[in-house]
């Protein structure tokens, strides 16, 4: 059974064919899964508060049910570090197909990885890991199963990525916290198999993984027609 | 549904079969069946008439006995009815050899012929199929018998999508030694699906491995047939087509794009242990390979050579399968140049491969595999033969396959396959030792065991 928020998120989203990423983030966060802190403004004023309240240096990323690829449109900003550059980026954020407002989100630090689902028409809920960022594309280190996976799956898929040293610390670099990662990934298949007659497909990318958690970024759900 | 009056018929019906035109594909096979399988064979067809001097019944329900498979190649607008008149007459199964259904745009057509099958529970192979191949049983392939291939029984069942896969593939596995229990071309697949033979297969004594050709599954239904094959107790193999993406489809998430249907066929598979051959080459061995041993191994390969040349070949080839080959220990290297005849000991390589060079005789040979078998710094030999080689004997085969016993280490041998060479071929397959044509495909058997996780 999905929860009653879940749901009404998911019927209002249908219009669209996805959901716009305050919604995907909210229900992500009421599966207990950890995003950053984050609010949507529409205003400069408003705009100004929700970013003192998370803290400064914060992320902004256009809320648009026109545009599915943000980058693409330089709709998302990070590292901003005052009113006066965030105003700014709103005001360019305006001018933006369908915009319906501004994410302001706290700045993570991490590995970025990639954590996603496809509902395969012959197999249903596949899921995906490996190692994320815009790049995801381009290198392909990813690794793939049907769910619902068990523990010795989600190990198998990190095991299996060329990337995989990068996980327990590389010269120098923090260690992840391949329990948070482990954790999250289960859930994320148990969730996937729960919404598997509405959703279609599913990018958490980026997966920012450091030392003490892993945190969903930016989340996409492609809703089926 | 019991699938087992389909392979193991004493009674069939051919229908359609004509009076006058003998190269009619139901008169093809009304005729091999009644000359060479032990099944009692009755013709089928509404005008009546004779054959051989022996009366064509007008209905199924005419025959004066119980049918177990109905073999139908009338036309396909009448199927429905005669699957409808077999149901009537108490027959026990069908294979439906026409086309002219859901492939031609008749998709009612065949609606119509599922609908009255799966109410009375009655098996249906097909439409649009050439049925099946049980070795000295029966065979409803509608091939002139002097055309076809014969597989010898054997360990692997087939099942395929496409009837000229399944043909071609008879004669691979003939090629190459490997012996058949079943062969099965299942066409539209409208009623018995892969998931119904692989159950069936599962529990069929004669079957020791289950491959399949598939062009794709149903809707969800990769999802219950890797779940029904999950660490089965038979090997399954599949080789799909079909591989690659449609166009380049507009896909608006990573994940869709980088999961695509075969990508997710490939990696749905594998994660339930069910091996794919990505070719035929693959398919032949891993089914050779797994009809003879059945213990996984972890890919640390041996090999044992009469030329310097094949070892490097084989070396290469277990490389680009992700097999070992490790250097062997000191003391494993003297116990191999211990073990061989004195003439060879100073130019014989024993680092893996080993190379008894083109001095080696049968003893060689023998002695190494005995000292490879005892040692557990590999766990699979591969013994590449040289058959025109002065100290080489016909004998071979079945020596290294008695030296093989005590260990229990798989040993895979390559033979080049010229008829002067089969009764060393034979020496080894017959004596349980799977031998390849290529130095490549006895490689992949390796990478077949490799690749049966355990579970």
């Amino acid at each position: 059974m999905l929860k009653k928020d879940v749901s009404d998120l998911l019927r209002k989203s249908k219009k669209w064919g996805w959901v716009l990423e305050p919604d995907a983030q909210r229900i992500f966060s009421l599966y207990g899964f950890e995003t950053p802190k984050y609010d949507v403004a529409v205003h400069g004023d408003q705009a100004a508060a929700v970013a003192r309240r998370i803290g400064y240096p914060v992320v902004a990323k256009i809320v648009s049910p026109a545009i599915v690829h943000k980058s693409d449109v330089q709709g998302v900003v990070v590292g901003i570090r005052d009113d006066q550059a965030l105003i700014q980026t709103l005001e360019r954020f305006r001018r933006i197909d369908g915009f319906v407002g501004m994410l302001i989100a706290e700045m993570v630090r991490g590995l970025e990885l990639i954590i996603g689902s496809k509902n395969d028409l012959q197999f249903g809920p596949m899921i995906l890991v490996g190692m994320g960022g815009v790049g995801v594309e381009i290198y392909k280190d990813v690794a793939l199963r049907m769910a619902p996976l068990t523990l010795r799956d989600a190990d198998n898929m990190l095991g299996e990525l060329t990337a995989r040293k990068l996980l327990a610390g590389y010269r120098g670099s923090e260690p992840i916290n391949l329990a948070a990662l482990r954790k999250t990934i289960m859930d994320f298949s148990r969730l996937m198999m729960d919404l598997k007659d509405v959703v279609e497909s599913v990018d958490l990318n980026p997966v920012m993984c450091n030392a003490t958690s892993c945190l969903i970024v930016d989340a996409r759900i492609m809703l089926k027609k | 549904m019991n699938l087992k009056p389909l392979f193991a018929p004493r009674t069939m019906a051919v229908v359609g079969v004509s009076a006058t035109n003998g190269r009619h594909p139901a008169n093809v096979i009304f005729d091999k069946n009644h000359h060479r399988y032990p099944v009692e064979v009755f013709g089928v067809n509404p005008r009546g008439g004779r054959l051989y001097d022996e009366p064509l019944y007008r209905r199924i329900g005419d025959i004066p006995k119980k049918i177990d498979l109905a073999v139908i190649a009338a036309r396909a607008d009448f199927v429905p009815d005669l699957i409808a008149e077999c149901i009537d007459a108490g027959a026990k199964s069908a294979a439906v050899i026409s086309g002219g259904f859901t492939e031609a745009g008749r998709a009612d057509l065949q609606e119509r012929m599922v609908a009255i099958a799966r109410e009375a529970r009655f098996p249906v192979i097909g439409p649009n199929c050439l049925g099946l191949f049980v070795p000295f049983r029966v065979d409803t392939l509608f091939l002139p018998i002097e055309r076809m291939i014969h597989p010898n029984p054997g360990g692997v069942a087939f099942v395929s999508q496409s009837g000229g896969i399944l043909v071609d593939q008879m004669i691979k596995f003939t090629q190459q030694g490997v012996g058949m229990s079943k062969a099965v071309s299942i066409g539209n697949k409208a009623l018995v699906r892969e998931i119904d033979l692989l159950k069936y297969l599962l529990s069929d004594p004669d079957t020791r491995v289950i491959a399949f050709y598939v062009e794709g599954f149903a809707a969800g239904e990769g999802r219950r047939f890797v779940l029904a094959a999950d660490c089965a107790p038979k090997p399954v193999i599949l080789m799909k087509s079909g591989k690659s993406e449609a166009g380049h489809r507009a896909v608006s998430s990573h994940t869709a794009s980088l999961a695509g249907d075969y990508a997710s066929f490939t990696a749905a598979i594998a994660q339930h242990h069910i091996l794919e051959a990505v070719n035929e080459l693959e398919l032949v061995s891993f089914c050779e390979v797994l009809s003879s041993y059945t213990k996984p191994i972890d890919g640390r390969i041996g090999i044992i050579t009469g030329s310097g040349g094949h070892g490097a070949m084989a070396v290469d080839a277990c490389v680009a399968a992700r097999l070992s080959v490790p250097e062997f220990s000191e003391s494993l290297q003297e116990r191999l140049q211990a073990g061989v005849s004195e003439n060879i000991r100073s130019i014989a390589s024993m680092g893996n491969p080993v190379d008894l060079t083109g001095s080696g005789v049968d003893d060689d040979f023998v002695a190494c595999v005995k000292a490879m078998g005892a040692s557990d710094e590999i766990d699979c030999i591969i013994v590449l033969l040289l058959p025109y080689l002065p100290g080489v004997t016909l004998d071979i085969g079945v020596r290294l396959s008695h030296a093989r016993k005590p260990s229990k280490k798989p040993v895979i041998a390559y033979v080049p396959h010229v008829e002067k060479y089969n009764m060393m071929i034979d020496g080894f397959e017959l004596n349980g030792t799977p031998v390849s044509s290529s130095i490549e495909g006895a490689v992949l058997m390796a990478k077949g065991l490799m690749r049966k996780k355990p579970c």
